[in-house]
């Protein structure tokens, strides 16, 4: 998919986030040369194009205490993994839910599903439902806790020049 | 580090993760409901950001719609390399995230690229440069997330 360069303009102005006012696309748009109401148009466009999932917030899971996080890893037999990976995701604590490539000899997991916590043996706990839901279809598993965040920064859309 | 939210800051946290309206004034449904101005609802949202409870306001990127090529690896570092070797990787730009996790495999990070490419090539100069094998788990497929956070 490839963004017109008018998109690609809005996308730079609002990924870092719009102004907290009560008429943000207004503010928005006169920053762009722009009309309100064809900024909300675009945007618009852009949200039939699924470009952009949702308007809203995501909430900083460190900051409202929970601070575990389990990436939990699974070896599910590959003729089934994609029925269950739709239940594991749909899980009411699972972040985030992927089928990945294995590594082998070293890495036999197909199946990431991230699970955050108030502590660790909230985590583990929850990693038991996932055992339990995956059944006999599952060989093997395992769970990283993060120890450290070593970097963070937003995934940006960089300007042409960068 | 958390502090004790207010119920306005909970139900407001728990509202801001639904997709808000795309219209001229976004907060209108959201102030009415909870009998405030839109000022005031733009205010507590303003502070929640400020202090770090919500990442940011704003419409979410769908990353590979956008263009960008992206792809989880994993290194596992000897323990007396660690700082050593998470000084050159973090020094490169397509380095967006990085955790150190408790496993053999003990740097997990992300590579955020414009291009498919570019993945590789960044992989390849990783490996280079520390002289560590950088294993690759690109993602081949997204399960639906029914997650929310309960503030």
């Amino acid at each position: 998919m490839t963004l017109t360069p008018q998109d690609r303009t809005i996308v730079e102005a609002t990924q870092a986030g719009l102004p907290l006012v009560t008429r943000p696309y207004a503010v928005v748009a006169e920053s762009l040369g722009l009309s309100e109401a064809d900024l909300i148009e675009r945007l618009k466009h852009l949200k039939a194009q699924g470009i952009i999932r949702r308007i809203g917030a995501a909430p900083n899971h460190y900051r409202l205490g929970m601070t575990a996080n389990g990436m939990t890893v699974w070896d599910v037999d590959d003729a089934v993994v994609d029925s269950l990976g739709e239940k594991v995701g749909v899980l009411p604590f699972v972040t985030h839910c992927y089928r990945r490539p294995r590594a082998l000899p070293d890495w036999p997991y197909n199946l990431f599903a991230m699970v955050h916590g108030e502590t660790r043996d909230e985590v583990i706990a929850k990693r038991s439902e996932i055992s339990s839901l995956l059944g006999k279809a599952c060989r093997a598993s395992d769970i990283l806790f993060s120890t450290r965040i070593l970097k963070k920064t937003g995934m940006r859309l960089r300007g042409k020049e960068g | 580090m958390t502090r004790d939210l207010s119920p306005l800051e909970r139900t407001l946290i728990n509202r801001l993760q639904d997709d808000l309206p795309l219209a001229p004034q976004p907060f209108q449904e959201l102030a009415q409901e909870l009998d405030l101005s839109e000022e005031e609802v733009a205010g507590h949202i303003r502070t929640l950001r400020d202090d770090g409870l919500l990442t940011r306001f704003g419409p979410f990127f769908d990353a590979k719609a956008l263009g960008g090529a992206f792809c989880l690896c994993a290194i596992a570092v000897p323990p007396e390399r660690f700082e050593e070797v998470l000084t050159k990787v973090n020094a490169y730009p397509e380095v967006a995230h990085n955790y150190e996790r408790d496993h053999k495999l003990n740097m997990w990070f992300v590579l955020a690229t414009e291009s498919q490419a570019a993945i590789s090539a960044t992989a390849e100069a990783i490996e280079r440069d520390t002289g560590l094998p950088v294993l690759l788990f690109p993602k081949e497929r997204e399960f639906f997330i029914g997650f929310r956070v309960n503030a």
